[in-house]
């Protein structure tokens, strides 16, 4: 009987459960403790869905690049996360300088789509670069050679930053039209937060119409399918996967226009931990899957906002919100464990 | 695939990128951080180094290329190479000097176009002037194509050696004798007579050297088996014979850089067995390297009420058994679950772990057991009979000890059963589980192996800084390590101390560059995956993988055409 069990379930699996199922128990009671507690208003609540969302919408389009490069070339491009630091910086300088000139206040608008043109471009051409100079040499190479050639990158790029522009944090200009909140009944709803949904939507509709129903697209989701076959059709491969950098450099420096909007700020450190959230969310949604990488932002976003005054303070646990970034990883090793494939996993992750 | 001749515009488009990349250095703050540091006194600064050496290197390469198929235009090649690259800093500093560029570029200032330009005025004048120079250096450089291959090797070398051994004067004059020192060195630089006898003897032996290694790896080749274990006992004994004086030759602070890279040796043995022999790479080592450093911390302090109420306080000798216990135990725990999944996603899964650890420390939850954000002082240093060892020169030996315990351990298991194992799970998972591999427990191996070194290098860290702050154990750590392996040579033991010595004892000597050390591993991490993936002191295994497909040489008659020859 012993011997039965042993060979169906090797230990190792069942320390894995173990851990998970006393994760789970956790979180439920601690999420039983704080809502039997009151200690939170609906209201309060409503506020941390809408923040997670928001900020949820930013990993949501980061994750994108990672999960289109990964869908290409099988490798995870470490140093995204930067790409969408240089978008970034690239929005803080259009709006410095938009303030300095006073059109900010006048023209809200049409800066902020000025700063999403010069972050856009930058970032696009940080991530067409790395892909040229870094990346393209080692298309055959091993599988651990691209991984530690994108993070020379990464820290290659955000050095340089430092060293560009300084290691202090740049705080964003006040956009007056973009600050304050809407009074909707009882919940306050951050314009911020309503201008990243908008963009995020727009985005992620131009995205989806451009790979299902244009002609690059179709490179795109040939080159990701097979590139030896794909080549022998005519697709120029090189320039598809270079068209892919280039679309995740754009998403990626949207998103840093978004970061600056919503926390006002660019450093030259800020892309590692949202880009190591970013592919979590990646993962999370199905690695390869564009849906799946906005469902996973999204819900990425929510747990971390919520989850430090829901589970961790039931627990007990003193100044939850510093294991805000914790959350995010233990999701991402949850995940990675029990469910390598993501909520939309019908493609199977090759490598995992 | 027939190469295409050399032409002109070959050699400008070389040049563009070599300008963009003195651009580049000059905007991130390089070359004014550099310009304080003196090669030659009062002659040639760092900075100065820095740019024409990019010069140099672009107008060789060019000049190279040119050589291969188009002899009669090397020079021009070399002239306009070194021109173009030239012509980018001069529009740079003519620009700052007319435009004011530091709203967004923090470096371009007025004091970087002084430093850019020769002469004192900043105006076209000097930029043509420096252009000219590039040029100059440029036909000099192509000029040195004509030598003869070996000559132009030593001459290269030797300037390269002059670099070195001005850019390192710390070190030297330390080590030298006084006369030497009076003789070589001023107060910043060499001094010029020293910086010309010194290149005229590093060629002469460069050259010596060259023409005479052949004929001593025969030599040494004919000696018989026995003879030759023999000479490679004494040469250990001579290597450990001048280790046990080294504290004593290098003095205070060259030991104290000498434990900060032998911490790191220590490390980086630990993950060569995880990357180098099993193939995981594991982004977040960094974690076992804290751990190590916390227990041995949490044991030994007098602080921590909550803690010295539960544990007594322990001394270092009493507590390092725990610390590798428990590094061992977590590298385990923290393995079981991470080991299911491979490759690159066991890259981020693990890079996760370590910054959940780093998480864990920081916050206010564990405070009153790990000490929170202000960390833990009143660590334990180790006591040897009545000595307890305080000062670098003589942590230098607990250390060493350590080195060498870890040198042993990963010796021994790379050719054990349990190393062959590990290779082949890094050749290829699926077969080395149908051929009977246990994988998951020979990875645990690994990782559990490597956590314990790592929690042996954290142990003796956190003991010789005698306090700790969660800062110390970032990301970074881990990169730097991963960065040392990967320059020394993935799986190599002695890759591992070339590796720690230039990637950690190069930023520690050089104050200046300290600060774009990141900036730098970034370029060196990817210019190795992409130039020399197997190191600098390469694996010979791992050497002829990467290089199977390039056009094989048989061993024996490469031998025997040297041997054919030097009769001759």
């Amino acid at each position: 009987m012993l011997a039965r069990l042993r060979r169906e379930f090797d230990i190792t699996d069942v320390i894995l459960y173990l851990i998970g199922v006393i994760l789970m128990v956790s979180i439920a009671y601690g999420s039983y403790v704080t809502i039997t507690s009151g200690k939170y208003t609906s209201a309060q609540w409503t506020n941390f869905v809408l923040f997670g969302l928001a900020q949820g919408g930013i990993y949501a389009l980061i994750a994108l690049g990672y999960t289109m490069v990964y869908g290409i070339l099988g490798m995870i491009n470490f140093a995204h996360g930067d790409f969408f630091m240089m978008g970034g910086f690239a929005a803080f300088f259009v709006a410095a300088a938009l303030a300095q000139a006073g059109f900010l206040e006048t023209n809200p608008f049409l800066s902020v789509a000025l700063m999403m043109l010069g972050a856009m471009i930058v970032a696009a051409t940080v991530a067409v670069l790395a892909e040229r100079i870094a990346y393209r040499p080692l298309r055959r190479a091993p599988r651990l050679v691209p991984l530690i050639t994108a993070i020379g990158v990464s820290y290659f790029l955000q050095y340089t930053a430092r060293g560009l522009f300084g290691s202090g944090v740049k705080a964003f200009p006040n956009i007056p039209a973009f600050t304050g909140a809407w009074q909707v009944g009882t919940i306050a709803v951050q314009k911020s937060q309503v201008a990243v949904f908008v963009v995020t939507t727009i985005l992620l509709v131009f995205l989806y119409f451009l790979i299902q129903r244009t002609k690059i697209g179709r490179a795109i989701r040939s080159v990701a399918e097979d590139k030896d076959a794909a080549a022998l059709m005519g697709v120029d491969v090189d320039r598809t996967i270079a068209i892919t950098f280039l679309i995740g450099g754009t998403m990626a420096g949207a998103a840093g226009v978004m970061y600056g909007i919503v926390f006002r700020q660019a450093s030259f450190i800020m892309g590692f931990i949202p880009g190591l959230k970013a592919f979590t969310s990646a993962v999370l949604g199905g690695i390869g899957n564009i849906t799946g990488a906005v469902l996973g932002g999204l819900t990425l976003g929510v747990v971390e906002s919520i989850g430090p005054s829901l589970f961790l303070d039931g627990l007990g646990i003193p100044s939850p919100h510093q294991l805000k970034d914790g959350i995010a990883f233990t999701v991402l090793v949850l995940i990675l464990i029990f469910r390598p494939t993501g909520i939309l996993g019908e493609r199977l992750a090759k490598r995992a | 695939m027939t190469q295409r001749p050399f032409r002109l515009i070959d050699a400008i488009r070389w040049g563009v990128y070599g300008g963009i990349a003195v651009v580049l250095i000059a905007l991130i703050g390089m070359v004014q951080a550099f310009s304080n540091k003196g090669i030659v006194a009062d002659r040639v600064t760092m900075s100065q180094v820095l740019v024409f050496g990019l010069i140099a290197a672009v107008a060789l390469m060019t000049s190279g290329r040119a050589a291969a198929t188009k002899p009669r235009l090397i020079i021009p090649a070399g002239i306009l190479a070194g021109g173009t690259v030239a012509l980018f800093p001069a529009l740079l500093a003519l620009l700052i000097t007319q435009v004011n560029l530091r709203s967004v570029l923090l470096n371009a200032s007025p004091e970087l176009a002084d430093l850019l330009l020769p002469g004192n005025a900043n105006d076209l004048v000097s930029a043509l002037q420096l252009v000219a120079l590039g040029g100059a250096f440029g036909f000099a450089v192509g000029a040195l194509t004509r030598v003869p291959a070996r000559v132009r090797r030593s001459l290269v070398s030797a300037g390269v050696g002059v670099i070195l051994i001005g850019l390192l004067q710390a070190v030297f004059v330390v080590i030298i004798p006084d006369s030497w020192r009076q003789f070589l060195y001023k107060a910043n630089g060499l001094s010029t007579n020293g910086a010309i006898a010194l290149f005229i003897v590093l060629t002469v032996l460069d050259y010596a050297w060259l023409r005479g290694r052949p004929l001593t790896q025969q030599q040494i080749g004919r000696l018989s088996a026995g003879r030759r274990r023999v000479l490679r006992m004494v040469v250990t004994l001579i290597m450990l014979g001048i280790l046990a004086v080294l504290p004593q030759l290098l003095g205070p602070f060259l030991s104290e850089v000498a434990d900060i890279i032998g911490i790191y040796i220590i490390m980086g043995m630990g993950l060569n067995i995880v990357v180098g022999f099993a193939g995981l790479l594991d982004l977040g080592y960094v974690a076992f390297f804290a751990i190590g450093a916390y227990t041995m911390a949490v044991l030994t302090t007098p602080e921590l009420p909550v803690v010295r109420n539960v544990i007594p306080q322990l001394n270092f000798w009493e507590a390092l058994p725990f610390a590798l216990l428990i590094s061992f135990v977590s590298g385990v725990l923290l393995g079981i679950p991470v080991l299911k999944t491979r490759g690159d996603y066991l890259a981020i899964i693990t890079l996760g772990f370590g910054e959940i650890i780093r998480l864990l420390v920081l916050s206010d939850a564990f405070k009153p057991i790990l000490g929170g954000a202000q960390g833990i002082t009143g660590v334990a240093r180790p006591r040897v009979g009545d000595i307890t060892v305080v000062n670098p020169q003589q942590f230098f030996y607990p250390i060493l000890a350590g080195i060498l315990i870890a040198w042993f351990i990963t010796a021994r298991l790379k050719i054990s059963r349990l190393g062959r194992a590990w290779m082949a799970i890094r050749e290829d998972e699926d077969v080395a589980a149908a051929m009977g591999i246990n994988l998951v427990g020979y990875k645990l191996m690994a990782f559990a192996t490597g956590a314990t070194l790592a929690g042996l290098g954290g142990a003796l860290f956190g003991s010789k800084l005698g306090s700790m702050v969660p800062a110390s154990f970032n990301v970074l750590v881990s990169i730097n390590v991963l960065a040392l392996l990967i320059v020394g040579g993935m799986g190599s033991l002695p890759g591992v101390i070339v590796g720690a010595a230039a990637l950690i004892g190069l930023p520690e000597l050089l104050r200046e560059f300290s600060e774009f050390r990141w900036w730098v591993y970034g370029i060196v991490l990817v210019a190795m995956m992409i130039f020399k993936p197997e190191g600098l002191w390469p694996e010979a295994t791992r050497l002829r993988e990467l290089h199977e497909f390039e056009t094989p040489v048989p061993v024996e008659t490469a031998e025997e055409t040297e041997t054919a020859a030097v009769p001759a």
